[in-house]
This record gives structure tokens, sequence and C-alpha cells, in this order.
């Protein structure tokens, strides 16, 4: 397989002001020097805690945010460093799926609306081949024709991220970023929606960057998972290897946390003590030895590479150099 | 004789007042809950499972909701029928609730200390100086770091894995018998869970206290309760123990919903089993059995009665047709 899109070097980092008269001038590094590659046709799950930057990360693929540094590489050009005018080809390749349906999809427009805007902007077909084109997309995401005409408000949650996901594939794109898809349904909707995604994901040849918090969800559709921690990646394996030969303490503990829906297994969890710390502070070292039950000597002084351990399998951790 | 419950539930029906009508948010709900047991209550939104916890409370918003009919027996009292000055003491007291936002629980504008000491002041007659001790405790205990600095600062200065200890520290300061977790850890992060239900799970040894553990999460079940009552629609769909539910759930709703959830040891990309449809809205409830729109096994009875609890084993029971009884 080829590499769709390369990432190497991104970095996203926001000026935060504070002190008196807002003068003092620090920095949130959401993400810190990331490099990832997403092949065609497959996803890639990124997952992480609330504040670990994945969102960000996704936000600078999708373009929505100007990386302060680091390449973006699509079909040999550098989407980091391209203006807005340059950047509307590309913006057709890759289109976003956000988490809060009801948020991304504007209130005052009918579901045609929505769903044609992506044309209308890349001056797709006429009038009618566009009325044709939703009824298309309406039935591609299971929502019955006569939606087109009614409002966000008169759908349930997962129906309107249906639209949501509707309005990602109107252009065809190459690459879609999911935004915590599935967060904010309920379970039993959850699977109808992953399911969706998987469908047109085979039905279209479609590669995903699929970023969540829940890692049951991510291995499930994924075919290599990344872990984030602080603005880093600090693991990235397939998603059978992560949950079976996690290397890295943070991925070892995110999987010992998750409860397991069965009463049976009784499994002893590393518990990590305290919070995730600030991007804007991160400890010395490797970001995580505050936390880290392994800790050993050179985890406060010296930040660890993202090291090959083999040819799939990538880990950011002083432990493998030590053994 | 066996000694009595802790907390029964009896035939609950809870109704709100809306702008559309008259809408039954819990319709017949039964359970019961032994001194020191977990008890899970899962189900997905509008189910009714906090309706529930807020029946039991007595905190239904006023005058939209009421309780219709049904009793909530209590240390020997009957909740639904007590006066407000009673029910007082016994709220906070006797039960003590987490909420699922903390920020939300708790008020921006006072001190943790001062949220922290309203309900021994309210409850007890220790002193000032024995309520600040005992509240800085508690913090202590919650895990905390230097709780008598955290006293006298805001909840916007905790992170929310502490906001959620404080929440924990303020509804067992009065050391209750019963604890009502609403969602205490969907707003948490995963690590930050496991920390916060492992607290519980150590202050409920410790003080020998029941918990109903409220959630939409199945593995939050499996972890932490040793009952589960499955609401679907105001309904009870299935009850028992753990083991015995998820060894072989009966009712379809419960096995859809088992079926549904991604598991860390599932095939990647395998399609999931999914319950079509949507949950029906209480305003157009459909006759006969409420999950029937959605049910893969509905035969023609379950358009025209709602289906009884079917005791299967003493363990286990479930509210479907299809389900026949251990006998």
């Amino acid at each position: 397989m080829t590499p769709l899109l390369e990432v190497s070097g991104l970095s996203m980092h926001f000026p935060v002001k504070s002190g008196l008269l807002r003068r003092s001038q620090l920095v949130n590094r959401a993400v810190n020097n990331v490099d990832l590659t997403i092949m065609q046709g497959e996803t890639l799950g990124l997952v992480g805690e609330s504040g670990c930057g994945k969102s960000t990360l996704g936000r600078c693929i999708a373009r929505l945010y100007k990386p302060t540094a680091g390449q973006i590489h699509y079909q040999g050009a550098d989407l980091a460093s391209l203006g807005q005018k340059a950047l509307l080809p590309y913006r057709r390749d890759i289109q976003m799926i956000f988490q809060d349906p009801m948020e991304s999809l504007n209130a005052r427009h009918t579901v045609q609306e929505i769903l044609e805007e992506p044309l209308v902007i890349h001056g797709i077909g006429s009038a009618s081949d566009r009325r044709k084109e939703v009824n298309r997309l309406l039935d591609l995401v299971g929502l019955p024709k006569r939606s087109a005409t009614r409002f966000p408000f008169e759908f349930s949650g997962g129906q309107r991220q249906r639209i949501g996901i509707a309005r990602a594939i109107a252009l065809r794109p190459k690459l879609i970023i999911c935004d915590e898809p599935v967060s904010a349904l309920d379970v039993s909707i959850q699977s109808q929606i992953l399911n969706l995604l998987l469908d047109l994901q085979s039905e279209f040849g479609l590669a995903y960057l699929f970023i969540a918090h829940d890692l049951a969800v991510v291995k499930h559709v994924s075919d290599r998972i990344a872990i984030m921690y602080l603005g880093q990646i600090v693991e990235t394996a397939s998603g059978d290897t992560v949950y079976q030969d996690p290397r890295h303490p943070y991925t070892q503990s995110l999987i010992s946390a998750i409860p397991v829906p069965d009463p049976t297994v009784k499994k002893e969890r590393i518990i990590l003590s305290g919070d995730v710390p600030s991007p804007i502070a991160p400890p010395s070292g490797c970001h995580f030895h505050p936390r880290c039950p392994a800790c050993f000597e050179p985890c406060a002084e010296t930040a660890p590479e993202l090291k090959e351990t083999d040819a799939e399998h990538s880990v950011r951790c002083h432990l493998e150099s030590k053994a | 004789m066996p000694s009595p419950a802790l907390l029964e539930v009896h035939d609950l029906v809870t109704e709100f007042e809306t702008d559309e009508g008259l809408v039954r948010a819990l319709d017949g709900v039964s359970f019961s809950l032994d001194a020191g047991q977990t008890l899970g209550l899962v189900g997905e939104s509008g189910c009714g499972k906090s309706v529930t916890a807020l029946s039991i409370m007595g905190l239904l918003p006023r005058p939209a909701g009421k309780i219709a009919s049904g009793q909530i027996l209590f240390g020997g009292s009957d909740l639904v029928t007590l006066p407000a000055n009673a029910m007082q003491s016994i709220r906070g007291q006797s039960i003590g609730m987490v909420f699922q936002e903390p920020m939300t629980a708790l008020n921006p504008v006072q001190t943790i200390g001062r949220q922290l000491t309203e309900s021994l002041e309210l409850h007890t007659d220790l002193t000032d100086q024995a309520r600040i001790k005992k509240a800085i405790a508690m913090l202590d205990r919650v895990g905390i770091p230097a709780p008598d600095i955290r006293m006298a600062e805001y909840p916007h200065q905790l992170s929310g894995g502490m906001r959620q200890r404080v929440v924990i520290a303020m509804a067992l300061i009065c050391e209750p018998n019963l604890l009502i977790a609403d969602e205490p850890t969907t707003a948490l992060d995963v690590t930050i869970q496991a920390q916060i239900l492992d607290l519980i799970k150590e202050l409920q040894s410790e003080m020998g206290m029941a918990v109903i553990m409220i959630t939409h999460d199945l593995g939050v079940i499996a972890e932490t309760s040793e009952e589960m009552v499955v609401m679907y629609a105001g309904r009870v769909a299935e009850q028992g123990s753990v083991y015995d539910v998820f060894a072989s759930p009966r009712h379809p709703y419960t096995d859809g919903l088992m079926q549904s959830i991604p598991k860390m040891d599932s095939t990647p990309k395998e399609k999931l089993k999914v319950i079509d449809g949507l949950v029906p809205s209480l305003h157009e409830l459909p006759k006969g059995c409420r999950f029937n729109n959605r049910c893969p096994d509905v035969s023609d009875i379950c358009f025209e009665s709602i289906p009884k609890m079917t005791v299967i084993s003493e363990r286990q029971s479930a509210a479907c047709h299809n389900v026949s009884s251990a006998s």
C-alpha cells in the first residue's frame, strides 16, 4: 500500500495570555512534533484522554488550523504551507465528521441545503443534478428521501450524525477525519453508526483518521492505532498488537482501566495516580514520567524518541532501550 | 425470616406534566436492594434511570414531576408519603447522591469547605471546629492532596477528577446507608474513571453502605455491581444477578445491548450486531411491549399486551412474552 497522507514533525502551539495586563506569554503545546502516515483505504485510530491533542491534530490535518510547524504531504503538495485558495482543490479530498452533529449542522438550513453546500462551493453539477445527488447521499446513509426538506432539530442524535456523514462523503473524499463520531450517541445507536462507517469505507475505499477516547471502539474500526499523550504519539501498532502486546506503560494502564463488560473477568488494574498534566507546562523529560509506574533514572531528564521495535510497532519509552 | 431489604421500590409510577400532555417517565418500576449491596441500573438516555434516582431522593422537578403511585420503602418508612421535613433529614444523611457532572453539582461561588460542612450543619450537632475537622478528614479520605488548603478553594480551581472526589466526599460525609451514583464517571477520562470507581468501592466496603450505580456503560456495571436492573422506556426489561444476566440475557433488548458494544477482543472491522430503529418517544409509546418496534423476535401478542415480569430463576427475571417461567 502507498501512503495517502504523510505528516512529519507537525506541531500546533497556541499562545496563552495570562498574568497582569495579559502580558506574559505562555505557549500551549497542544501537538508537538508528530509524525504519522495514513495509507489508502485504511483506518488509523487516534486514542488519548481529553487534552492530549488528538482533536487538534485532526483539525490540523483537515487544515481547520494552520499548524505552527511541520509538513502534511498529500499528493506531492505540502498542505501545511498552502494558503486558503491553494487549499481549495485539496479540501474535496479531506473531509471531517464532528462529535456533536447538532452543533456542526446549521440549524437554519434544511438537510437539502446542508448536503448540497459542498457541491455548490466546488461548483459541481446543476441544480437538478444536485437534488439527485442529495437523494443518493441520503440513501447511502440510510435516511428516507423526505428528510431533504427537514431541519436538523427534527432528527434524533443518530440520524443527525448520519446527515453529518452524508455531508462528509458528498465530495467523494479520499480521507475522512472522524472526531469522536459516536461518543455523543447511545450504545444501541453507536453500533448503527460504526457499521455505516465500515460499509462506506468498503464501498468507496475511504481512509479514516478515527479519533476517540474509547479504545474498544477505536480498536473495532481501526487497522492501526496511535496512542497520544500530552501532544505526542507514544505508541503505534496494529489494533491487535496494541491490545495483546502494549509496550508503553501509558498504553498498558489505558487498556487495564477500560471496564470489561463481563462480570467473570477479574483483572489487575494499573491505576494511574494524578491527572493529565497541562500541555502549557509539560513535565520534563518523558511527559508521562510523573504518573508512570515504571519510571527510572533517565525518564525525568531526557525525552525518549519514538523508536520502531519492529516493522509495525513504534514506542516512545526509555524502557525499550534499557531492555 | 430474612432481614428486610434496605430499599424496596414497588410498582413506582412517576409522571411529568409537559406541554404535550402528561408523560409517564416510570411505569411500574420495582426492585430491591440489600444493605451493603451494589445494584447497577443500566439503560439508554430517556429510559428513566435518572428519574428513578430523583424519585427516591424526592428531588423530582416541581411542579412538573410527581410520583403518581407506588412505594419506596427505606428504613421502615415509605418515602413517597413522607412529609417534606422528614425527607429532608433522610436526604444527605441516610441517602447520599453523586451526580454526573461535578461542575454543576457544586456551587461555583462557595468554597469547598463551606459546601462540605453544610450537610453536617444540617444533620449533626457538631461544633464548627468539629465540622471543619471532619470535612478535612473526609477530603483526605477521598484522596485530595493538601485537604486543609483545598477547604478554602473554589470548585473551578480543581480538575474534573478532583471535583468528582469532592462531590463524593459531600455525599458520604454523613455516612449514609445508601449512595446513589448517577453516571459518576461518564464525564471523566478512563484512567480517572478507574480511580473514582476504585474509590467508591473502597469507601463502600469501609462504611458498609449500599450503592445504586446508574450508568449506560455495561462495563462499569460488570465491574462494580452484584445485581443489575436493565431499563427500557420507563419499564424494567430484565433484572437479576450480574453473573446470570451477562451469561444469558433473556430479554432481547438486554441481549441486543450486550452484542452491540465493541469489545477489546472482538475481530476488528467485523460488523456489529445492531438494535434497529430508535427508542420510542414517551409521548408516542407503542401499544403492548415497548420494545416491539425494534425487537427481532416479535410476535402478535407483543402488540397486544404489556409483558409481565417473569421469574426465570431465583436470580433472574425478564419482562418478555417469549420468556417462560422456570416452573
